[in-house]
């Protein structure tokens, strides 16, 4: 266990650098230059100025070079400054943005965990009948609607129609309401399908029936001996399901004025700011890789079945 | 998951021949199974609807997608735009019928690509085997590491607008998935005794790959795509909606309810009408898509 979470620490740094020089390589490939002038169809910047910005950003260098100096200042922390925001370094962005975005992301997860082991197991203890449709049709929906068409019907309904809570903002827990359930819905959907498959197969075997055999009420039946067994396959689940909040957080925090990462993602992407682009996708990279692993660890420590 | 497909059950040959005794093909005994689900035919009219209002949008739209009219700004639905006009004074309705266009392209087109590279990657690295596979696998691993629509949002803006760098984008990243499920396919059959068999009989590399495993690995590869389809219609809508996707002026249901959802208060039917196709057509590809998995596998309840 401990030596395969040692080697799975290290696989990371090969992947993390794979990954940025993925990132890199796109950015450069591509026709376009963040010498361009922002504003569509306005003159070029003349000969001389852009030579001189390319050389303050050190943009005029042979490109295995650029990746170098990134490196060598990334791993120390230092992301340069933002090509779109001259002023601010990339890093003191990050730090004030990303607490919030992790944050948002935290309590819908939670919420979609725990939505989504309720309706699976409703689902499954009432198999075909009222809570079995309702949950099962909840969770489609969940899956199937992006969040920013659900964001639209939440905030008609909640903000206009039922004045309940606001249609934006992030002061206090009022603002916290619509972008978390927006967020959630999705990977609660697919908890709670994936609880209900689970559920069901668990509530077959043998040993469930034993519980039964043996004069057991049905709730600790259901909460002793088959949730504990059917929510280890659900564990593999959360790894994607990390994946979906962080990226679909983009959108809900546009929609309801978050003022999160997300902003700044499509912003540096669709802006050409070099380091604010690596400095992004690298610490989405970083926090997913580093919650698989986390997951992959707890799959283990749940099903002593698992050797590593 | 047991998401074990019915041709890697061992008595293949002998399903087979029984079936055709009774005159039933496997395929015609999942489409059966598929007819009977009412949910997944109640997606497949929408889905018919849908292409056909993309086939014949030319015809059936009212009004020009681009025409503008400065005298009548944001409409609400009335008798002579059905659905009202938009921050320009368009037609809703006939931009709507023009989005459905698009959202079918992408999803066909950017299938089609994510097939074309997704299969035979998969398959090439699952049947070679040795260090192929290793090399196509750990470059799958790390493809897999990056956060999809992360990295589509990245090509886009890199490439800029437009359907066929939507193309571009969704088959460069999408391939991933297909090819992962392809290769873990091949390489439980290749194992097969009908494989060695063939081989026995003296089958090359080509005829064994292309007729004796490829076909049998091919439901996971189908369901993949029914629900691909919808994956790249919500990656479009997801694009155009934060600007990066379909070149305006052509309309796209993403890009109708980023640039309505700014005044969501003051004129709701800007938003609300393309909000609404596209969770219509998410939910009949999802439904159409478990009915397809749900046929092509009997054995999964």
């Amino acid at each position: 266990m401990f030596h395969y979470a040692i080697r799975r620490l290290l696989w990371l740094v090969p992947t993390i650098l794979a990954m940025a020089l993925v990132t890199f390589t796109i950015m450069h490939a591509t026709p376009g230059s963040p010498l361009d002038p922002i504003a569509e169809g306005a003159n070029p910047l003349s000969p001389e100025a852009q030579k001189n910005l390319a050389v303050l950003y050190g943009l005029d260098k042979p490109l295995y070079h650029q990746f170098g100096i990134f490196l060598w200042k990334a791993v120390r922390g230092d992301f340069g400054n933002s090509f779109v925001y001259k002023t601010r370094a990339v890093r003191d962005i990050i730090v004030t943005t990303f607490p919030i975005s992790l944050f948002l992301g935290s309590m819908a997860f939670s919420l979609a965990v725990v939505g989504g082991l309720t309706l699976g197991i409703l689902a499954a203890t009432h198999q075909n009948k009222g809570w079995d449709y309702l949950s099962v049709s909840l969770a489609t929906v969940g899956v199937a609607i992006p969040n920013f068409v659900l964001a639209v019907f939440l905030i008609i309904l909640f903000s206009f129609v039922i004045p309940l809570f606001p249609t934006g903002g992030w002061n206090d827990w009022r603002n916290w309401v619509l972008p978390t359930v927006t967020l959630a819905a999705g990977p609660m959907g697919i908890v709670a399908r994936f609880t209900r498959a689970s559920m069901l197969e668990v509530i077959r075997a043998d040993y469930t029936r034993t519980a039964r055999a043996k004069g057991l009420g049905e709730r600790p039946i259901i909460f002793r001996h088959a949730l504990k067994n059917a929510f280890i396959p659900i564990v593999t689940l959360l790894g994607p399901m990390f994946a979906a909040v962080g990226t679909g957080s983009f959108f809900v925090e546009a929609i309801f004025r978050v003022p999160g990462m997300g902003k700044f993602f499509v912003e540096s992407m669709t802006g050409r700011d070099y380091p604010m682009i690596m400095a992004v996708v690298l610490t989405y990279g970083v926090f997913l890789s580093l919650m698989n692993l986390v997951v992959d660890l707890a799959y283990g420590l749940l099903d002593p079945r698992i050797r590593y | 998951m047991a998401t074990v497909s019915p041709t890697t059950a061992p008595p293949l040959s002998v399903t087979v021949a029984r079936a055709r005794e009774k005159g039933t093909s496997l395929t015609r005994d999942a489409l059966r199974r598929l007819r009977r689900n009412r949910l997944a035919m109640a997606g497949l009219v929408v889905i018919i609807f849908l292409a056909l209002v993309a086939i014949f949008a030319d015809v059936l739209a009212p009004y020009s997608y681009t025409k503008t009219n400065f005298s009548r700004l944001n409409e609400p639905p009335s008798r002579e735009h059905p659905l009202g006009t938009d921050q320009i004074g368009r037609d809703l309705l006939s931009r709507m019928i023009y989005g459905a266009r698009v959202s079918m392209l992408v999803g066909l087109g950017a299938q089609l690509i994510v097939v074309s590279i997704g299969v035979p990657v998969g398959a090439l690295s699952g049947f070679i085997g040795g260090r192929t596979d290793l090399l196509l696998t750990r470059f799958i691993d790390v493809m897999y590491a990056f956060p999809r629509l992360l990295f589509v949002i990245l090509v886009m803006s890199m490439l800029g607008a437009g359907l066929m760098n939507i193309f571009i984008a969704i088959g460069l990243t999408g391939w991933v998935g297909i090819a992962r499920q392809t290769r873990a396919q091949v390489l439980s059959i290749k194992e097969k005794e009908f494989v060695d068999g063939a081989r026995a009989l003296g089958s090359g590399f080509t005829r064994l790959l292309l007729r004796h495993v490829l076909p049998n690995a091919l439901t996971p590869i189908v369901v993949a795509v029914t629900f691909g389809i919808p994956e790249a219609i919500f990656t479009e809508a997801a694009l155009s909606f934060i600007g990066v996707g379909i070149n305006p002026p052509t309309p796209s249901w993403g890009q109708m309810v980023g640039e309505g959802q700014q005044y969501l208060r003051s004129y709701w039917h800007l938003c609300v009408f393309p909000s609404i196709a596209i969770a219509g057509t998410m939910l009949s590809f999802t439904f159409f898509g478990d009915g397809v998995r749900d046929a092509l596998d009997p054995k999964q309840n």
